[in-house]
């Protein structure tokens, strides 16, 4: 079974939002950049399914510019085969983005796509079941394990209430979240290996996006927070705001 | 007539809460554009009987797709039927669903179907001179996108509890509708569910949150947290942050934060929690937050709406017996 896992390039989740002049966008200068923390749970699914030899062949891609090459480096230097990058802008349109990945998919061919449920700087949580959609594929998203088998795949999906188990038949499409494994670090030694590992460079398709953004803005500041008072002798006070202040009990 | 489509949610045959307010929300979105609310259920035989709880939420008809393989959700059954059913009728202006589980899972493959773009988790939207706008967090709710699409219908998830739901003057007409499907050709097939937590609602659904964190020290010590989240009733749910899920104290189910879920609940109690930027992602937009820490200096305190700084070990159990105290009273 061959396995591509897209993985995306974003902001250090520690990294302070700045807007840029245009007031649209977010101003890059100065941040730090990572993987995807989903694209990495992806990522160690993938690498796991290879390891336990169900899996022959990790492929990374990513849509991005040159710069997004780091990353695929970076998801080498733990163990994936390959990597490919569509040169490209992904912006505020996932099925813009899910078109490109597509044609991806169609050039490499794998029988099982992995993404993270949704990258943590647009926050779409989309990418993945549209592109299982458009591929006619079978897709499950929001997974925290999953199980291969010949021909079929289980998957245990995190939903309100509980946990789903659900057969996928494949080839198909899974979007995962935080599992109960521990992620893997880069050795030196992976680190060296990834140099010499193949990773190739396509044009993206160009899919014209129709979502614009039109403000970009820091949320309101909350409003000023009270230190009600210490030790259990500011209790009293404390559900008296939240009752007759706050309205909140 | 300008339309404005809302999907309601059901589970095990019963609509879900967040069903009133995505009503509510195209109801509102429907008036900015001088049109009217429609809405749109999927579920088994008999799911008729149900949606008469959304009758009085300001949508002018509630139409019922009803089919055997659709009891339960399935993935590809509800994307095809609901791409047909937005279809008929000529153009709607927005299709909204509710940014849950299963609304971030089907709204995409909808909306892949009709070559649509989507906005999930969507925190308002507003219709002005005919054009839909829609607020969005991105960045883990570190900055608010503004966003408007260049395709029509416009669709969106929308966050619960961020729009309330508001009764309207309404009373809807059902009209049932039987569908023509081929489960035999999805290629997805639920195999069981194992429910977590019993009766206490889902971290994301809950109204009130009873969070804790590493200073808790063990997991022994969230029979506190359950004694202050049972005072608080039964719209309390309990959350945990990431440091005490990976520690292996708390299932994943109950992580709020960027890796974790996204909760906006009227009140949150953050106990021994530091507050991490990857915490405040999920819980910023709660209404009321309480933090206790032992820490005057923990980051939690610069959102917190109000405060204790003291030991949780003192102060939860004491808060659990005024609550009960004043419940009664
Ligand atoms: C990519 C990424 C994603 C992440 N995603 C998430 C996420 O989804 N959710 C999340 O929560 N975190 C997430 N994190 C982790 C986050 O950065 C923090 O490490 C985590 O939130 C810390 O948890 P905590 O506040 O429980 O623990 P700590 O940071 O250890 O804080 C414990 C707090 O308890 C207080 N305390 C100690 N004893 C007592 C006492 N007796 N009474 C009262 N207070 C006491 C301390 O003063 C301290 O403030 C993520 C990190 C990364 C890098």
């Amino acid at each position: 079974m061959k396995i591509l896992v897209c993985v995306k390039r974003v902001p250090d989740t520690d990294t302070r939002i700045q807007i840029s002049a245009d007031g649209t966008t977010f101003d890059a200068a100065g941040v730090r950049f990572v993987m995807n923390p989903y694209d990495e749970f992806a990522l160690e699914a993938a690498l796991r399914l290879k390891e336990s030899g169900r899996a022959s062949e990790v492929t990374v891609v990513t849509l991005g510019d040159e710069s997004a090459q780091e990353t695929l480096r970076g998801a080498l230097a733990v163990g994936a085969d390959r990597g490919v990058l569509c040169r490209g802008v992904s912006g505020p349109d996932g099925l813009a983005t899910a078109k490109i990945l597509r044609s991806a998919v169609e050039a490499q061919g794998p029988d099982l796509v992995l993404a993270g449920v949704r990258s943590v700087d647009g926050d779409q949580e989309q990418v993945g079941p549209m592109l299982g959609t458009l591929l006619g594929w079978a897709c499950a998203t929001c997974v925290s394990e999953i199980e291969g088998g010949d021909g079929v795949l289980i998957a245990v999906r995190e939903v309100e209430g509980g946990r789903e188990r659900v057969q996928l038949t494949l080839p198909a499409v899974v979007t995962l979240t935080k599992g109960p494994f521990e992620l893997r670090r880069p050795s030196l030694p992976g680190i060296m290996a990834a140099k010499k590992k193949p990773l190739e460079v396509r044009e993206a398709e160009v899919v014209s996006p129709r979502v614009r953004v039109v403000a970009l803005e820091l949320p309101p500041a909350r409003k000023e927070g009270r230190i009600v008072g210490e030790g259990p002798d500011a209790v009293p006070e404390l559900v008296r705001l939240l009752r007759d202040e706050a309205g909140a009990l | 007539m300008t339309r404005v489509l809302a999907v309601l949610e059901q589970r095990d045959g019963r609509l879900r809460g967040v069903s009133a307010e995505v009503v509510s929300a195209a109801a509102a979105l429907a008036r900015d554009l001088g049109g009217e609310a429609e809405g749109i259920v999927l579920g088994g035989p008999g799911i008729e009987e149900t949606v008469h709880a959304a009758q009085a939420f300001g949508a002018r008809r509630i139409r019922v797709g009803s089919h055997e393989a659709l009891a339960h959700y399935r993935p590809e059954g509800y994307a095809e039927a609901l791409a047909g059913m937005i279809r008929e009728g000529g153009t709607a202006a927005a299709v909204l669903f509710s940014a849950t589980a299963t609304g971030k899972d089907l709204a995409p493959r909808v909306a892949a179907l009709l070559d649509l773009p989507l906005a999930q988790d969507v925190t308002g939207i507003s219709g002005l001179g005919g054009r839909v706008r829609m607020v969005r967090p991105v960045y883990a709710g570190k900055a608010n996108a503004t966003i408007e699409h260049d395709a029509a219908p416009v669709l969106a998830t929308i966050r619960p509890g961020a729009i309330s739901a508001v009764e309207g003057i309404s009373h809807a007409e059902i009209e049932p509708l039987s569908l023509a499907l081929d489960p035999e050709r999805w290629p997805t097939r639920r195999l069981s569910f194992e429910p977590e937590g019993g009766d206490i609602p889902d971290v994301s659904e809950a109204a009130i949150v009873v969070s804790g964190g590493r200073g808790l020290r063990d997991p022994a010590n969230w029979a506190m947290l359950e004694e202050l989240r049972a005072a608080l009733g039964s719209e309390a749910g309990l959350g945990a942050s990431r440091a005490v899920v990976d520690a292996g104290w708390r299932s994943h189910s109950e992580q709020v934060g960027q890796t974790g879920k996204t909760v906006a609940p009227r009140l949150y109690f953050a106990i021994g929690i530091s507050g991490a930027v990857q915490h405040l992602a999920g819980m910023r937009t709660a209404r009321t937050i309480v933090a206790v820490n032992r820490d005057r200096d923990a980051p939690i305190f610069r959102v917190a709406d109000y405060g204790i700084v003291g030991d949780a070990f003192e102060v939860v159990p004491r808060l659990a017996a005024e609550i009960r105290a004043r419940k009664e009273s």
